[in-house]
């Protein structure tokens, strides 16, 4: 008599999927989140106040902070010797735990600005004061040559924000130095590199008030104008901007050869192929230096998503390959056998 | 020697409809699968095209599973994949031997086809394996990255969206092979085509 099992398969992977869909909700309550919001969460969990004495500056610094680092400043009026408190203008007020994290957080402020406004009231003429750009303190500097400041310049000249907005569209429009925090290169967290630096261009192009202050044209509605776009969210917090916005250089982390809408990526084969513009510019860079840190194999494959779709691994698509091969030979030569036989 | 042809209705109508749904529709996932992993600007099939057909017939796929695996589970269908575990290696070499050897040789097949079993031990245990592992891991693996935000975001370190994708693709991939040699297995029967009228007709023909 032949045993059978009363069990139909069919039950068993019933139950082993209910199993799966319990240790999925499991595992996905306990992690929660991706990097980017663990680091945010901890963020808010941590105090983000700065520790002045850190930095060998800061008391020097504090006599400007003490007017511009807050939305109001207070002086005594030398005439009627009055306590006046003032609205200090928006774009002149920085945030000191903003700055001490930045990357010229051990800076003077008169390093860049004239020491004339350790008087006050400021002089009038200190208006007309020139705003240093990048280049005028990294270009030609060895210290900084892998960035590359030059090649980053003539992108920029070359880009549709410095053709069409000319001397009103300066490095500062993107990167200001009092917050400027570089990223690409540090940040090991490839998502939290792509929201950093979509979010500079989401400071104009999602917002009017910034949007306007160089055009009169009423705000582009980004999710309408990329509607064409499927899983619109995924592009959005998977890609930067810049990968189908610029022009790619492989040397540059950071495009800033911004091109017109016309010639902005369209197609789906520019990026989900083997040959993808994406493997250019960051996800080389990410995916070389994880190589260089944890080896071939763990900086491959411990790195993060770049594209779904495109082969990534010759290896892989020879084993297959051959066991393909294999099967369809085996086929064959059973078939021949079976007709001769 | 008198060879008689005998009838046998083994295929009701829910199954040769889901049979042939299923076929088409693994048909169609490889090729559109095929041309999202090797997509380049002169696939035959372009990527965004290719994407669109393969989301909608894995969600055709996931309700036809859905519905074979109710049929499974309500039907006396399910009982061919119960598989009998006393002595079932013993049946499993004997159903090699036949296939590699006894084949050749003209051999009576060693479990011939009836009502109480359609399928062979080694049909058996491929189906089991097809229909009960790679389908259902194929089909949660492709959810996963119809929706890459549900996807787990790392496994032990390892990127949770590269890893369904990989998943995604070796299941594929034994489904293909799996396919390729049903369908030639399929050609031995009574003759080379009746195996497939069959599932045409409902009707099993032996000899």
């Amino acid at each position: 008599m032949i045993y059978k099992a009363n069990i139909r398969p069919a039950w068993v992977v019933l139950l082993m999927m209910m199993l799966c869909l319990l240790a999925f909700t499991m595992i996905k309550t306990s992690d929660n989140s991706s990097p980017v919001n663990k680091k945010i969460q901890a963020e808010q969990e941590t105090s983000p106040q700065v520790d002045l004495t850190k930095f060998k500056n800061a008391e020097e610094n504090e006599k400007c902070f003490k007017c511009h680092g807050q939305s109001k400043y207070t002086y005594e009026n030398p005439d009627s010797k009055k306590i006046v408190n003032k609205r200090m203008y928006g774009e002149l007020v920085m945030n000191r735990d903003v700055f001490y994290v930045s990357n010229h957080r051990e800076f003077k402020c008169i390093d860049c600005h004239s020491e004339d406004y350790g008087t006050f009231p400021h002089a009038g003429n200190l208006r007309m004061e020139a705003i240093a750009t990048c280049i005028d303190c990294h270009g030609g500097d060895e210290k900084y040559a892998k960035f590359e400041f030059e090649k980053i310049d003539t992108a920029f000249l070359a880009s549709v924000h410095s053709v069409k907005h000319n001397q009103d569209f300066t490095c500062w429009m993107c990167h200001d130095a009092h917050t400027y925090k570089i990223n690409a290169r540090s940040n090991e967290i490839l998502k939290e590199t792509i929201t950093y630096d979509n979010l500079i261009c989401l400071n104009c192009h999602g917002d009017l008030k910034n949007y306007q202050l160089l055009t009169d044209k009423a705000k582009p509605n980004i999710l309408k104008k990329h509607e064409w776009l499927p899983n619109q969210a995924s592009h959005f917090t998977n890609v930067r901007c810049i990968e189908c916005h610029a022009r790619n250089e492989d040397t540059l982390v950071v495009a800033h050869h911004v091109v017109s809408k016309s010639q902005a990526v369209r197609k789906c084969e520019s990026c989900h192929s083997k040959n993808s513009i994406l493997y250019a510019s960051l996800y080389k860079y990410q995916v070389s230096e994880k190589i260089q840190k944890e080896g071939i194999i763990k900086g491959l494959l411990m790195g993060e998503s770049t594209s779904i779709g495109p082969d990534k691994s010759n290896t892989l698509n020879i084993i297959s390959l051959t066991i393909f091969g294999l099967t369809i030979l085996v086929i064959i030569i059973h078939a021949i056998l079976r007709i001769k036989k | 020697m008198n060879h008689q042809t005998e009838r046998l209705y083994l295929y009701p109508v829910w199954i040769r409809i889901w049979h042939m749904t299923n076929a088409l529709l693994c048909l169609i996932l490889i090729i559109t699968g095929l041309s999202i992993q090797f997509s380049n600007p002169t696939t035959v099939v372009k990527f965004n095209a290719a994407v669109t057909v393969h989301n909608l017939a894995g969600i055709i796929l996931t309700i036809s599973y859905g519905l074979f695996f109710l049929g499974n589970l309500f039907t006396p269908n399910g009982s061919h994949y119960v598989i009998s575990v006393k002595g079932f290696i013993m049946r499993l070499k004997k159903q090699f031997y036949y296939y590699t050897i006894g084949i050749f040789k003209k051999e009576n097949a060693p479990f011939p086809i009836n009502e109480d079993g359609k399928f062979n031990p080694l049909q058996q245990v491929t189906y089991v394996v097809l229909m009960y592992g790679f389908v259902p891991f194929v089909i949660i693996s492709g959810w996963g990255l119809l929706y890459p935000e549900m996807t787990v975001y790392s496994v032990f370190g390892i990127s949770g969206l590269d890893l369904t994708d990989l998943l995604h693709i070796t299941a594929g991939f034994g489904i293909s092979i799996i396919m390729c040699v049903h369908i030639y297995f399929c050609t031995i029967g009574k003759n080379p085509t009746s195996n497939f009228k069959s599932m045409i007709n409902g009707y099993h023909e032996s000899h």
